[in-house]
C-alpha cells in the first residue's frame, strides 16, 4: 500500500488511525479517519492536535473528498491530508490544488500505474482560472 | 467574440497532449476502460451504437465563420460528411475513431475550439440566448458571463467527478430563450431597484426521469459575487448530493429531497464562509480579466440605418417566398435596420439539426458576408445569423436557397427538435430522426404550417430527454415496449419563461400510429382555437387537456 | 426466477474504430454476425464471455445479445437495437454496416484482432 507524494511512492509509516467518535481522546499528532459524511466544523476544534487526516476514495468517481479537502484546508487545517483508496493518476493534480498532500493505493494500482505514471501527473495541465489568478496574485 | 489568451492556447493544447497520452494509457492497460471512460467523456468522447461520437463544444453557442469551416472540414475528413447541431448548442460527429480523435482536437485547437467538459459528471458547456448581443429584448449580453463561467469550470479540480452532470445557462433577456429553468443553474441577469446589475439564482431544474422546473434560490445576486455562489452550490451538491442511484444524482433530487429552504441556507452558508476567508474568496473574478471579456464581446459596429428597408419591401412585394420566410425566421434586431436570421436546420424530410459540409461552408460564407463574421448555433438545433442588415435579406435567403436551407418554418410546426435516438445513441430506447421526418413530411405545405403557426413538438429517444420531449407543446418519447418501439405524448410542455412540464396523453402509441395522431391533434386545435393568433399551447391552457387527448385517441 | 438463457453471441465494439464485432469461435472477433460463435447454453455463453474479458486492450463492453438462428443456423438479431447495430442508422442506409465502406474497417485487424 505506498503512498504517493510529489517524490514518487514512500512506505507508509503513519501511526494507526483514530476513529471520527474517539477524536477526544488520545495526545498530540494523531491520525484522524475521516469518513465522507462528517462535518468539517467538527474537526476543526481539533486541528493542533491532528498530524494526519485520511480521506477514503471508494471510487475514483466519487468526487466528495476533493470538496472535503478543500473544507479542511479553507477552516485552517494545515497537518497532512491523504486521500486513500482508488485514486488514479490523472487526478493527482486535482487532489494536490485541493489540499491534499499525497495519496495511497492499493498495490495492485500501483502495479497498473506505477511510480512513474505518478510522477508524470504531477505536470498535467494546470487548470486556466487557476493560472490566471496566480498571475493576478503575483501582479 | 472571445479570443484565446495565452492561459487558454496553453492549456487546449495540453490537453490534446494529455488525450492522447490517456488513449495511449487505455491501450496499454495502465487505465480500465472504468477508468478511461469519464475522462474521455470529459473531451467530448462517447462510444456510440456503431462508432464514435465526438461532442465539440460550441461555447454559448457563438463561432465565427473561420471556426464554422474548421467544423466542415472536421466532417469531411474524419468523419461522414456531415454534423449534427445539438440541444445544448453543440455539434456532434457520429462516426470518428479513436485513433483520429487526437489529431481532429488539435484541428479544433487551432481555431480556438475543443471537446472540454461536453460530457461527464463534471460542470458541462456552459450555454446561453442564441440572439445574445442581438436581440431587441436584452438586458444585458449573458456571454461574458457565460465565458466567466466557462474560465471557471474548465477542469475544475473539485469539481470534475460530482454525483452526475451538470448544466448551467445564462439569458440577458426576460424573454426567456435558454431553457433557464430545466438547467442545474439558471441563470436570468436583471437589475435591482437601483440598476445594479445582478443575477436572479435558479437551482435544480432538469428534464430526464423526473422533469423538474428549477427554483430560484437567490432572487437577486450581485454581479461581483457569481463565482463563489456557484462554488457554493457546486461544493453542497458535490458533498450531498446523491451517488446511491444515478437516476438520483442529479441536484434537482437534492433540491426536491432537501427542501429549497434547506438548500438555500446550505448554500447561502457556504457562500459566507467564502466571503469571510482573509483575502476574499480565492475564487473571486479578476476584475480586469472580466473587462478583458467584456471588451471582446462589445457589439460590433452597426450601421446607421433607417429602420424601414425599401429594397427588402420592394423584393417582398415580389416574393411571396421570401416574404414568407422574412415573417418566420427573422427576429427583432437591437440595431435600427438589421434582423436576426433564424436558419432552420429543418429540411423537409431530413433529420433534425444534421447539416452537411457543404451546408456548413455556405453558413460560413454568410456569416463572414453578411453577419459581422458571427454565427451561433440554438437549442432548437438551428443556426442563427445575428447580425443581417434588412436590406441583404433578399441576398440571404437566395443563397440559403442554394443551399438547401430556407425552410421558413423557425417557430412553426417542422421546426422539431429530435435527438440523435436509437440510430446512433447507445442510451437510446427507441428511434427519434423517422419520427421527426414523417412529421416534417405530414406538415410540410408551407401555408398550412403557417396557418398552424407557433408549435413544437421535441422528439426524445429515451427517458433522458435530451430532445426536451418535456417541454414541447407536444412533446414525444420513445420507449421500448414488449420488444417493439412505442412513443408517449405529452401536451402543453413550454420551455420558455412560462415554462411548464407536459402532461402524459395516455398510453403509448407504435411509430406508425404517431403521425396520423398528431394530425388529429392539430385538427382539433384548428377547431377550437378562438383566433387564428391563438398558439395551440394557449388554447390547450383555455380548454385543458380532454378535447386533445379524445383527438389523440380518436383512431 | 432467473431468466431462461436464450441462444446468443458475444458483441462488443471494437476499441479502436468502435463499430460493432462480435466474437468468433477462434476467441477472436469478426464483424460478420455470420461468423459470431453461438451459445446455446448458459455455460457456452460464460465460456465466451470468459474469453472477452481478457481482450480489454481490443473491444469495449462486449455482452451477451440474444439472436435466433435461421434455417441454415446462422444467427440473426432478434431485438430491435440489435437489428440497428448489425445494420447503421435506419435513416442513412449509406452508412454503417449496411454499407459497403471497406476502408473503415483497418484497424482491429491492423492490431492483431482477428
Amino acid at each position: 500500500m505506498p503512498i504517493v507524494t510529489d517524490t514518487g511512492f514512500v512506505p507508509d509509516d503513519s501511526p494507526a488511525l483514530v476513529a471520527l467518535e474517539d477524536i477526544a481522546v488520545g495526545g498530540e499528532g494523531i491520525a484522524l479517519d475521516m469518513p465522507l459524511d462528517a462535518d468539517p466544523e467538527v474537526v476543526a476544534p481539533h486541528f493542533n492536535r491532528i498530524g494526519l487526516i485520511v480521506i477514503p476514495f471508494p471510487s475514483f468517481a466519487d468526487g466528495r473528498g476533493f470538496s472535503l479537502a478543500q473544507r479542511l484546508r479553507a477552516l485552517g487545517y494545515r497537518g497532512t491530508l491523504r486521500a486513500n483508496g482508488h485514486v488514479i493518476t490523472d487526478q493527482y493534480p486535482f487532489a494536490r490544488f485541493c489540499g491534499f498532500d499525497e495519496v495511497q493505493i492499493d498495490d495492485a494500482l500501483a502495479t497498473r500505474q506505477p511510480e512513474d505514471l505518478w510522477l508524470a501527473a504531477k505536470d498535467r495541465p494546470v487548470p486556466p482560472f487557476l493560472k490566471r489568478k496566480a498571475q493576478a496574485w503575483v501582479a | 467574440m472571445y479570443r484565446y489568451d495565452e492561459f487558454d492556447h496553453d492549456y487546449v493544447r495540453a490537453r490534446v497532449a494529455e488525450f492522447r497520452d490517456q488513449t495511449q494509457r487505455r491501450m496499454d492497460g495502465a487505465l480500465t476502460e472504468d477508468e478511461y471512460k469519464p475522462l474521455r467523456l470529459q473531451n467530448g468522447l462517447y462510444l456510440q451504437l456503431h462508432a464514435y461520437m465526438l461532442r465539440v463544444a460550441v461555447p454559448y453557442g457563438t463561432l465565427s465563420s473561420r471556426q464554422m469551416r474548421t467544423l466542415a472540414m472536421i466532417a469531411e475528413r474524419w468523419d461522414e460528411g456531415y454534423g449534427h447541431f445539438t440541444t445544448r448548442q453543440n455539434i456532434q460527429y457520429n462516426w470518428t475513431k479513436l485513433t483520429d480523435v487526437g489529431d481532429i482536437l488539435d484541428a479544433l485547437a487551432d481555431v480556438e475550439m475543443h471537446a472540454i467538459q461536453t460530457s461527464g459528471n463534471c460542470i458541462r458547456n456552459v450555454t446561453a440566448d442564441h440572439f445574445a448581443g442581438a436581440a431587441a429584448d436584452e438586458i444585458e449580453d449573458p456571454r461574458p458571463t457565460a465565458e466567466l463561467i466557462r474560465q471557471w469550470s474548465t477542469a475544475h479540480p473539485e469539481f470534475a467527478f460530482l454525483p452526475r452532470k451538470f448544466k448551467v445557462a445564462v439569458t440577458g433577456s426576460p424573454n426567456d430563450r435558454a431553457v433557464t429553468k430545466a438547467h442545474d443553474i439558471g441563470l436570468r441577469m436583471l437589475r435591482d431597484a437601483d440598476g445594479n446589475p445582478g443575477y436572479e439564482v435558479i437551482v435544480g431544474g432538469g428534464l430526464g426521469r423526473t422533469p423538474m422546473i428549477g427554483k430560484v434560490i437567490r432572487d437577486f445576486l450581485p454581479k461581483a459575487d457569481l463565482l463563489p455562489y456557484l462554488e457554493a452550490i457546486l461544493r453542497v451538491y458535490n458533498l450531498h448530493g446523491r451517488r446511491d442511484n444515478k437516476y438520483k444524482a442529479r441536484i434537482k433530487i437534492l433540491v426536491h429531497e432537501t427542501g429549497i429552504e434547506d438548500m438555500r441556507a446550505s448554500v447561502e452558508a457556504e457562500f459566507e464562509r467564502q466571503m469571510r476567508e482573509e483575502g476574499g474568496p480565492v475564487v473571486l473574478a479578476d476584475p480586469k480579466q472580466v473587462e478583458r471579456i467584456e471588451a471582446y464581446f462589445a457589439p460590433p459596429a452597426f450601421a446607421d440605418l433607417p429602420a424601414k428597408s425599401d429594397a427588402l419591401d420592394a423584393a417582398m412585394a415580389s416574393d411571396p417566398a421570401l416574404a414568407a420566410w422574412v415573417a418566420t425566421n427573422t427576429s427583432e434586431h437591437r440595431a435600427n435596420g438589421y434582423s436576426i436570421v433564424t436558419v432552420a436546420i429543418k429540411g423537409t424530410g431530413e433529420a433534425p439539426g444534421d447539416a452537411t459540409t457543404a451546408q456548413m461552408r455556405a453558413l460560413a460564407d454568410l456569416g463572414e458576408r453578411y453577419s459581422h463574421d458571427e454565427l451561433r448555433i440554438s437549442h432548437e438545433q438551428n443556426v442563427i445569423l445575428p447580425h443581417v442588415k434588412r436590406d441583404d435579406l433578399p441576398a440571404v435567403y437566395a443563397a440559403l436557397q442554394k443551399a438547401e436551407l430556407a425552410s421558413a418554418n423557425a417557430g412553426l410546426i417542422t421546426d422539431i427538435i429530435a435527438c440523435p435516438g436509437l440510430d446512433y445513441c447507445a442510451l437510446a430506447t427507441a428511434r427519434s430522426i423517422p419520427v421527426a421526418q414523417d412529421l416534417s413530411e405530414r406538415f410540410a405545405e408551407p401555408a398550412r404550417a403557417k396557418a398552424i403557426g407557433n408549435f413544437t413538438i421535441k422528439i426524445s429517444g429515451c427517458i433522458n430527454a435530451c430532445g426536451h420531449h418535456h417541454v414541447g407543446h407536444v412533446g414525444i418519447l420513445g420507449l421500448e415496449k414488449s420488444g417493439i418501439e412505442n412513443y408517449q405524448i405529452t401536451l402543453g410542455g413550454d420551455h420558455t419563461e412560462t415554462m411548464a412540464v407536459g402532461e402524459r396523453a395516455g398510453p403509448g402509441m407504435s411509430a406508425a400510429e404517431v403521425g396520423p395522431a398528431i394530425e388529429r391533434l392539430v385538427d382539433a386545435y384548428l377547431e377550437r382555437r378562438s383566433n387564428d393568433d391563438e398558439r395551440f399551447i394557449d388554447t390547450y391552457r383555455r380548454l385543458g387537456a380532454e378535447p386533445f387527448k379524445d383527438a389523440l385517441y380518436a383512431a | 426466477m432467473a431468466k431462461a438463457f436464450k441462444t446468443s453471441i458475444v458483441s462488443a465494439n471494437d476499441l479502436f474504430v468502435g463499430d460493432v464485432v462480435y466474437m468468433n469461435s477462434g476467441g477472436g472477433w469478426t464483424r460478420k454476425l455470420a461468423e459470431a460463435a453461438i451459445a446455446h447454453t448458459p455455460d457456452e455463453g460464460e465460456t465466451l464471455m470468459g474469453r472477452a474479458a481478457p481482450q480489454q486492450a481490443k473491444v469495449v463492453g462486449p455482452y451477451l445479445a440474444e439472436v435466433a438462428l435461421d434455417d441454415d443456423g446462422r444467427p440473426f438479431p432478434t431485438h430491435f437495437r440489435e437489428k440497428f447495430r448489425t445494420r447503421g442508422p435506419s435513416t442513412r442506409t449509406d452508412l454503417g454496416k449496411q454499407a459497403i465502406n471497406p476502408e473503415r474497417r483497418e484497424p482491429l485487424a491492423a492490431s492483431g484482432g482477428i
